[in-house]
């Protein structure tokens, strides 16, 4: 029996751009796949198609036992969608808003008003539900989003993007309220750009670059493919590189694509993928400074988004990592550039 | 679900919104007492009508065109209303609930009637005082005046079907606002509404005589008991009423389908 949200070789081109190449995905109930992958890779299309927003050119989609194609108003009423854009009126208070969709659901006016002060209540705006959503903070909007999204508390959700432009500490607060939602048992679709995203919130992760399905398993899976997590150092003197790289390579994880130490010379950089993680990271502290090498940074990194890419295509993540504006709430950066240091290493190596 | 109910939920919707930016609303009603206010001044006691050059007579003329023109004016705000909300990823929620297809535009269209409606009733004050009166050349009585303003209605409701088109047709909702709006003047002028038809070129009269605009126009001036009631021999100007009605229903039954259509393949 196929899952709460089954697709098949979906297809959709927009002039010459394949948006989506022949996509499928399967998600089991109550479990939450999280669709991996940067800007222009397709997420957007896929989460259209599914909740009968946009009709793909070819293939199959079955949302809540549903054909997505044949029977798009009965899926209409088993979906929750939220949106990458906060989609709220402006101009109508938070209430105003929740009370709306819930008249859109086919709710009467009572019951609209009771599940709107419900809402408002667990998504904490309560104090702010007549001030117009003019006055909100970006977390406020898309808590009020998601609030909209869930007026009918509908088995399957789609977030596109939930907390791309979003703050650490909203971002945070948006990650606890999607958790309780899934313990629920809503089965959820929810596509980001951040690999620290899926890794807390989705079961399963499917990578997507240009219309397609390139990777898909558990985020420890992807993550053992891409390299996990790693060293990473910068001596202060060019002449210890080669002493350190020692050091590195013996903790090092071998067999997998980062193979080995990589070097910066020009930056004095080194890095090597681990697993042991901090326990591991001070023994490695504790042996550079017995040899007597001076450091001037040193820190484990996790995995970002674009190791994901590179390891599984070889290229970086095009069309920018992130939107404009979003800079000072990525996750901790990885290493960037790491083909171009694994030659130079190989330079050190002979 | 019924078209009904969320046409009048998003009605609901939209004139909160109004409510909210009360600018646009006096500026909506500036806009037309301007006019009254410059046509009646400026134009009147130069412009003839039928024989004479009475600046009275001109005022009595004047107000039903001004009337049909405000209506009409409600286009701009539909066309920019429904880009805004196409533009800003509201729709996308609008569409993925289960609601009636054509509601959002509807309710859009429905809250413009009401804000038609207002701008209407404070012109039709501003005109009273400025020297307007039904009756002026031929008797009438209330319900004949109420009928006038009925048509006006019609009519302004009608063209925020064209504008909702539009709205759904331009790239931005700033396109929106000027497309919306530059069209309305050669239909409003190319009209009876300002001037005695009977004094334009014949071709270009006989564009007026057709046009829709004209015999809502014409219709009230006949209702409200005005003068200037042109003679034409077009049969829109010999059955004004008949031929406002007419064809504003045509203009919603055409208009809303496209925009409907439109609307739904929005985006695809």
């Amino acid at each position: 029996m196929p899952g709460a949200i089954y697709a098949e070789g979906l297809v959709k081109t927009f002039g010459e751009v394949r948006a989506l190449d022949g996509v499928d995905l399967d998600v089991p109930e109550s479990t939450v796949l999280g669709l991996l992958g940067p800007n222009g890779a397709g997420k957007t299309t896929a989460v259209r198609v599914l909740t009968t927003l946009l009709r793909p050119d070819a293939g199959r989609a079955v949302v809540a036992g549903l054909d997505v194609l044949k029977n798009p108003t009965a899926v209409r009423r088993s979906i929750g969608l939220s949106g990458q854009f906060a989609a709220v009126d402006e101009y109508l208070t938070g209430r105003e808003n929740l009370q709306m969709v819930g008249r859109l659901y086919q709710m009467s006016a009572r019951d609209a008003k009771k599940r709107a002060n419900e809402l408002l209540e667990r998504f904490n705006l309560a104090d702010a539900a007549d001030r117009t959503a003019k006055t909100y903070s970006g977390g406020m909007r898309r808590r009020l989003d998601l609030a909209a999204a869930l007026v009918v508390s509908p088995p399957v959700m789609f977030m596109d993007e939930p907390t791309t432009g979003l703050d650490p500490r909203n971002r945070q607060q948006l990650w606890e309220v999607i958790e309780e939602l899934v313990a629920g048992g809503t089965t959820l679709l929810l596509t980001t750009q951040y690999l620290e995203e899926a890794d807390r919130l989705a079961h399963d992760i499917a990578v997507v670059d240009h219309g397609k399905v390139i990777a898909r398993g558990t985020s420890d899976e992807l993550k053992a493919r891409t390299g996990g997590e790693r060293i990473e150092v910068v001596v202060h003197e060019r002449a210890d590189i080669p002493a350190a790289r020692e050091v590195l390579v013996s903790h090092g994880l071998r067999g997998t694509v980062h193979e080995g130490c990589t070097v910066e010379q020009h930056t004095r950089k080194l890095t090597v993928p681990v697993t042991g993680g901090a326990k591991l990271l001070a023994e490695v502290i504790r042996e550079l400074d017995a040899r007597g090498i001076e450091i001037d940074d040193i820190g484990l990194r996790r995995p970002t988004l674009d190791d994901v890419f590179i390891s599984l295509t070889g290229h970086a993540a095009e069309g920018g990592r992130e939107p404009e504006g979003t800079g000072e709430d990525a996750p901790p950066d990885g290493p960037r550039g790491t083909l171009r240091s694994t030659s130079e290493s190989e330079e050190v190596t002979k | 679900m019924s078209t009904v109910t969320d046409s009048l939920v998003l009605a609901r919707r939209n004139v909160i919104r109004m409510s909210r930016i009360p600018e646009v609303l006096l500026f909506g009603l500036i806009q037309p007492v301007m006019f009254v206010l410059l046509f009646t001044y400026v134009f009147g006691g130069s412009l003839k009508i039928g024989n004479t050059t009475d600046a009275a007579v001109y005022k009595n003329f004047l107000m039903a065109g001004i009337f049909a023109q405000t209506v009409t004016f409600a286009t701009a705000g539909a066309s920019a209303g429904i880009a805004e909300d196409m533009h800003k990823g509201l729709v996308d929620r609008f569409r993925s609930l289960p609601m009636a297809r054509g509601a959002v535009l509807t309710g859009r269209t429905l809250a413009d009637l009401a804000q038609t409606a207002l701008t209407l009733l404070v012109l039709a004050i501003v005109a009273l005082l400025a020297g307007w009166r039904p009756g002026y050349a031929e008797p009438t009585n209330l319900a004949r005046v109420l009928g006038g303003f009925g048509l006006l209605l019609l009519l302004g409701y009608a063209f925020t079907w064209i504008g909702a088109l539009i709205g759904l047709s331009v790239r931005t909702p700033e396109a929106a606002t000027s497309g919306g709006l530059i069209w309305l003047f050669p239909v409003t002028f190319i009209s009876n509404a300002f001037v005695d038809t009977g004094q334009m070129t014949p071709w270009l009269r006989h564009v007026a005589d057709w046009n829709p605009f004209s015999a809502t126009v014409q219709a009230c001036r006949e209702l409200f008991g005005n003068p200037g009631v042109t003679g034409s021999d077009a049969w829109p100007m010999q059955h004004p009423v008949w031929a406002s009605l007419l064809y504003s229903v045509l203009i919603v039954a055409v208009f809303r389908t496209l925009a409907v259509r439109k609307y739904r393949r929005a985006a695809e």
